[in-house]
């Protein structure tokens, strides 16, 4: 504000200050992603107390202060709810300050966001872009300077990104604020951001920067030590992209990095870094436990629990970190630690712990009871004995007498937790069933991967529409399973979707377990091997590097089938030519077909194939000899054969493959079909079982399909009398 | 110093053709009017380094550098010549030498190197931090890449040519990514694990492998015994060292360990000592030992790669081309005149005292004639090297050229941009601009070439 005070008494040198507007601010108070459920199936995420103050008031409060003169609050789940608080609050009648909402129900992402803002053409220059869920102190003079003058030089600079460096520690990012690691580049003189990954895909362990970079500018710094704000200023340019592109949902990942890889338009992003001031994004639970305790240890200074900005009431700082309200009932046995934040009117009695944690207004906390690194909002009742750790306890729960909750715990609104109840880790609890899940395409294009859970805001607003009679409606069914609550408990446990369950530690705001810590190292270091193992096959001087396979992502099923086959065959190679044991060899073939995502048959298959192929091209001159060359490779390598031959269908698959085989590409094994078959049984590596199926199958074929029934007729006929005779036997034992 | 010095001299390199010959191997090439591989050795000698072994391609040009060394530096370094045969490539050639070796570092250096950047500092680095190789690197030469061939000196473009891809940690002392040749043309893949230990890397593309390594020679050796299928330094050995460096293959300290599928046994002790060291350390570890250390008490081995980065003011030159032949000659008598030994004239020219010059004829700055030498009248010289014992007739005009030893010129020739090798005969009114005229060709009067290469056919 000052910065703009200061153009405007300045003699009128530059037109551009003359016609000065206003700075704008967008306020996202939709965070389009649902690692906030359960509870933002009942209150938007925006108006979630984070350390007692709705979150939104964070960022407005930091807006005013940075000198932003307008806010365009953009409401979509939920939006009655953040209006009439906004209403409810002082935000609408402050002077220099001007608070709109614009109200959606349609949009399902950032992108939309912006195109209805589009439409309502109430941007006019140069504005902040950031979701309600950012805190933050940053001044925004310096970066709105830098952008200004950027926009001056070069038009196509449309948008500046706020980064605050980390430490460069590989698992810092996902301890902190649970995020995904973020690769950039950016250019250490222009600061231009040439290169964007948010997205840490395991699998690949290398980045791939393209080679036109670095022609244009001699040294790029790449970061990984750098943590997204996502605090923008963006250009109004940035809204008709928008509007232009109607395909970019996401802010990041769509946009970003489609104005990076297009060279067209030549659109450019700078970054800017902040080094002493504050920003975060509560992203997730685990942002949400960190950026609570940042402001607890006031780095987010002044917007800490003892200074009143909008929406907090007085809470005094006492020694070690200690917060609390001024009406507090306290009994003289309870032990208050630090870092603890006490909310008005909360009542606590005997020899209760209490530390690291936030305890909202009105709520009553038994005796005995011990609370750690939990987030107790508003009116919880907590009764004797109860034991919280790591959880986050939303308004108007009930815990009855000796429950516990295990780290990791998210209890929504007005859950009961019976008596003596544990409820497990990472369990989230709610009075709403689970929506089912439903895989639109277009729903599951924008929804975060990560999250597991795909965001229906359709179900969000019927939700909303229908809540009071739903709650009422769950009240009234009395009879809720004991098991999943113990006696009076109320409430849906809501069940871990399928893959995001080994994802639950990543969000939760426990503290991360020690395996799981180890192994995220470990997947840096098996990312290590991987290429230090294609370091080894090294091109010779002048000899190029073969392209890796891996840049052709969009590999389709089919041919990720072929590759499957060619591989394992070349698997099996290997193994006969450099004598590779066979259990190393069972393991490798075992793993390609894992990850492949090929059974147990189709291995097989191209095992047998290989084997008939090998026995094929080792020199014979008859077919006596090409008989004894398969019977030698097949006693050789019947074990590893054998280890995937787990059923009768397998059986029957290997069958089918050497029909085929000698149908087409191995025509001089056809007169030795029967031989060979009748060998396989003798090493039992195909059970009789399965030849007579086989047979069965193929009794209705047509004639040519049975070719090679016929040629085995006899043994078959053998195999059908055998079973008498070894009986026989058995009985003459 | 307990370093040993290897010279990879070259021999008939085929980059060369056709300065080079039989009699006049790479590393006797004149830089003006002293063979190249006498930059290098006298750079050794002013750090100090005088234990050296050269290492020449080829029996005949061992036998020739060898002899030229033992006439000049006798008494002031100890050189040793190792011929090596031809095309074993710089890894094949350390092979070859391998058991020479024995200091607890090798400083390995390419003989064609023109530079002032002590070799001292890079040693004093590497030992610093203990690293496993030490690369030096300078800043790439502004003109255009040596592929542009006898394009000439003139119309070099002022964008520097890309002669490396080098990631370099913030401090700009470790060594986390290069690539070279080939690789240049490709999108680059950078590991992740190495981004993750280290947290910002830079990448620049304005730097260039100056082929001046200090290797520690435990893992030298060992490196070029696994991996027999390197070739080359350059583009083999240092890239995989540097690819490796998080998840080292090289035993340090030659101390044997058990290998166990990359589970690395947890040794308490180094892992304590390791502590420690950090903890009482005044400077701040390193990310490899960081990163060494692990999360759950295991060690991981790493090695550390580290540069030297030559200041830009220093001048930093590799022979490997004809356009760096005609660079280089240039430089040494032009910007980079302190290199030359030679004092220069107040014209800042350097004419021996026994040369002899017509009326008329003038010699620029940033010239050089050599012992001997005779021109007619009325010949202008400009920014070029004229060797020892040269005729040079009348109107005669040559710049930007090397002219090297007893080459005769007759009346009227023009040389532009040219390389004239030993006993080259230039008849009448020769017209040559941008052409390389190996030794002992003759060129007919009145003939007038633009960018050609002449020479004598091979038997």
């Amino acid at each position: 504000m000052g910065v703009q005070r200061k153009g405007a008494n300045r003699v009128a040198e530059d037109p551009e200050e003359l016609t000065r507007v206003p700075l704008q601010a967008i306020l996202l108070a939709d965070s389009f992603a649902t690692k906030f459920r359960p509870i933002t199936l009942e209150r938007p995420k925006v108006l979630l107390p984070l350390v007692n103050v709705p979150m939104i008031n964070y960022t407005l409060a930091w807006l005013e202060s940075a000198g932003v003169e307008e806010v365009i609050v953009f409401c979509c789940a939920h939006s009655k709810q953040v209006i009439d608080y906004l209403k409810s609050s002082e935000w609408f009648s402050h002077p220099n300050f001007s608070v709109t909402t614009i109200e959606s129900h349609n949009s399902i992402s950032a992108g939309d966001a912006l195109r209805v803002i589009y439409e309502r053409n109430v941007i006019n220059g140069d504005f902040v872009l950031i979701s309600g869920d950012t805190v933050s102190n940053m001044s925004l003079t310096q970066v709105l300077k830098e952008h200004k003058e950027r926009k001056k030089k070069d038009s196509n600079a449309v948008m500046t990104m706020v980064i605050r460096r980390s430490k460069p520690s590989p698992i810092t990012r996902q301890s902190r604020l649970g995020t995904d690691e973020l690769f950039m580049a950016i250019d250490p003189n222009t600061k231009q951001l040439l290169y964007y990954e948010d997205k840490a895909d395991y699998s690949k362990g290398v980045i791939c920067l393209d080679k036109l970079l670095l022609t244009d500018n001699p040294s790029i710094s790449l970061h990984n030590d750098a943590q997204d704000c996502y605090i923008d200023i963006c250009s109004p340019e940035v809204l008709s992209l928008f509007t232009d592109n109607f395909d970019y949902q996401h802010l990041r990942r769509h946009f970003v990095k489609a104005l990076l890889v297009d060279d067209i338009m030549g659109y450019k992003i700078f970054t800017h870094e902040i080094h002493s001031s504050y920003a975060a994004r509560i992203d997730n639970f685990r942002s949400y436990d960190t950026i609570s305790k940042d402001i607890i240890q006031r780095w987010t200074y002044p917007f800490v629990p003892d200074v009143k900005f909008f929406g907090n009431s007085a809470t005094k700082l006492e020694r070690q970190g200690m917060y609390r309200a001024s009406e507090v009932v306290q009994s003289r046995s309870a032990e208050i630690g630090p870092f603890t934040v006490i909310g008005n009117g909360t009542k606590i009695e005997s020899n209760t712990k209490i530390s690291n944690s936030v305890v909202g207004e009105g709520c009553t906390i038994g005796s005995n009871v011990s609370i750690e690194g939990s987030y107790i909002w508003d009116n919880v009742i907590i009764e004797d004995d109860c034991k919280i750790m790591h959880a986050i306890v939303c308004d108007g729960v009930v815990m009855k007498s000796g429950a516990v909750l295990e780290p990791g715990v998210v209890l929504s609104f007005k859950v009961v937790i019976g008596q003596q109840f544990v409820v497990p880790s990472y369990s989230k609890v709610s009075l709403h069933p689970q929506p089912i899940k439903q895989d639109s395409d277009e729903e599951l294009e924008y929804a975060d991967d990560s999250s597991g859970v795909v965001e229906i805001l359709s179900i969000t607003s019927t939700l909303e529409g229908s809540k009071e009679a739903m709650t009422s409606q769950l009240l009234e069914k009395q009879s809720w399973p004991t098991y999943e609550l113990g006696t009076g408990g109320v409430g849906y446990v809501w069940s871990v979707c399928e893959g995001s369950h080994e994802e639950e530690w990543r969000h939760s705001i426990a503290p991360i377990p020690a395996d799981k810590l180890a192994e995220a190292m470990q997947t840096t270091d098996d990312d290590l091997v991987l290429l230090t193992h294609d370091g080894s096959v090294l091109p010779t001087a002048g000899e190029l590097k073969p392209d890796y396979n891996d840049s052709d992502d969009d590999v389709n099923e089919d041919s990720r089938g072929d590759s499957f086959e060619t591989e394992a065959e070349a698997t099996f190679l290997r193994a006969v030519h450099e004598n590779i044991e066979e259990g190393s060899a069972i393991l490798e073939l075992n793993t390609l077909r894992m990850s492949c995502t090929k059974s147990c048959a189709d291995a097989a298959g191209v095992i047998f194939y290989s084997m008939m192929k090998l026995s094929l091209e080792t020199p014979h001159s008859s077919p006596s000899e090409l008989f004894n060359n398969a019977m030698n490779v097949i006693t050789q390598w019947q074990k590893l054969l054998k280890s995937f031959l787990t059923d009768i269908d397998d059986q029957i698959e290997v069958i089918l493959k050497f029909e085929e085989m000698c149908l087409e590409s191995a025509m001089e094994f056809s007169p030795l079909f029967s031989q060979i078959l009748w060998l396989l049984y003798d090493k039992e590596i195909i059970q009789e079982d399965a030849i007579l199926k086989w047979d069965d199958e193929k009794k209705d074929a047509d004639d040519l399909d049975k070719v090679f029934v016929k040629k085995s007729e006899e043994f078959i006929k053998w195999l059908r009398e055998a079973p008498e005779e070894e009986d026989e036997e058995v009985g003459e034992d | 110093m307990d370093f040993q010095v290897v010279v990879l001299a070259g021999g008939a390199s085929k980059n060369l053709i056709p300065l080079v010959s039989k009699e006049v191997p790479k590393p006797l090439l004149p830089v003006a009017n002293r063979p190249v591989l006498s930059y290098v050795l006298e750079l050794l000698e002013q750090s100090n380094l005088k234990d050296l072994i050269v290492v020449v391609e080829g029996q005949d040009a061992a036998v020739r550098v060898g002899g030229w060394i033992s006439g000049a530096y006798v008494g002031r370094l100890r050189v040793e010549v190792a011929a090596v045969p031809e095309d074993v490539g710089t890894a094949g050639a350390l092979r070859a030498i391998a058991h020479r070796l024995t200091a607890k570092d090798i400083m390995v250096v390419s003989g064609d190197l023109v530079s002032d950047v002590p070799p001292g500092a890079v040693a004093a680095a590497h030992r610093r931090h203990d690293a496993v190789v030490t690369a030096m690197l300078c800043s790439a030469p502004v003109s255009g890449p040596s592929e542009s061939g006898s394009s000439g000196g003139k119309d070099k473009t002022k964008k520097p040519g890309r002669y490396n891809i080098i990631g370099l940690d913030p401090t700009k002392q470790f060594l986390l990514y290069i690539a070279t040749g080939a690789e240049l043309e490709k999108d680059i893949r950078m590991q992740k694990s190495i981004l993750r230990a280290v947290g910002q890397m830079e990448i620049r593309a304005d730097l260039m492998d100056a082929h001046l390594y200090a290797f520690k020679r435990s893992v030298l050796q060992e490196v070029l015994d696994q991996k027999d299928t390197f070739q080359s330094l350059r583009q083999d050995v240092l890239p995989y060292l540097v690819r490796s460096q998080l998840k080292s293959e090289v035993l340090l300290n030659g101390a044997p360990q058990a290998e166990e599928n990359g589970n690395e046994k947890v040794n308490p002790l180094k892992n304590q000592v390791m502590l420690s060291q950090i903890l009482a350390n005044v400077s701040t570890p390193s990310f490899h030992e960081l990163y060494g250390l692990g999360t759950n008490g295991s060690t991981r081995r790493t090695h550390k790669c580290c540069v030297y980065i030559a200041s830009n003011s220093k001048y930093c030159m590799r022979l490997n081309s004809i356009q760096a032949f005609s660079d280089v000659n240039r430089d040494v008598i032009g910007e980079a005149s302190h290199l030359s030994g030679y004092s220069f004239s107040a014209q800042n020219n350097i004419i021996h005292p026994s040369a002899g010059l017509g009326s008329k004829t003038t010699v620029g700055p940033h010239c050089m004639l050599g012992e001997g030498s005779q021109m007619g009248d009325k010949c202008s010289v400009k920014r070029s090297v004229i060797g020892r014992h040269c005729r040079i007739g009348s109107n005669v005009k040559v710049a930007n050229s090397v002219i090297m030893n007893h080459v005769t010129i007759a009346d009227g020739c023009s040389i532009q941009g040219s390389v004239i090798c030993s006993n080259v005969q230039l008849q009448e009114r020769v017209v040559l601009k941008d052409c390389q005229v190996g030794a002992g060709f003759v060129v007919t009067a009145g003939s007038e070439c633009k960018g050609e290469a002449l020479a004598k056919k091979e038997k």
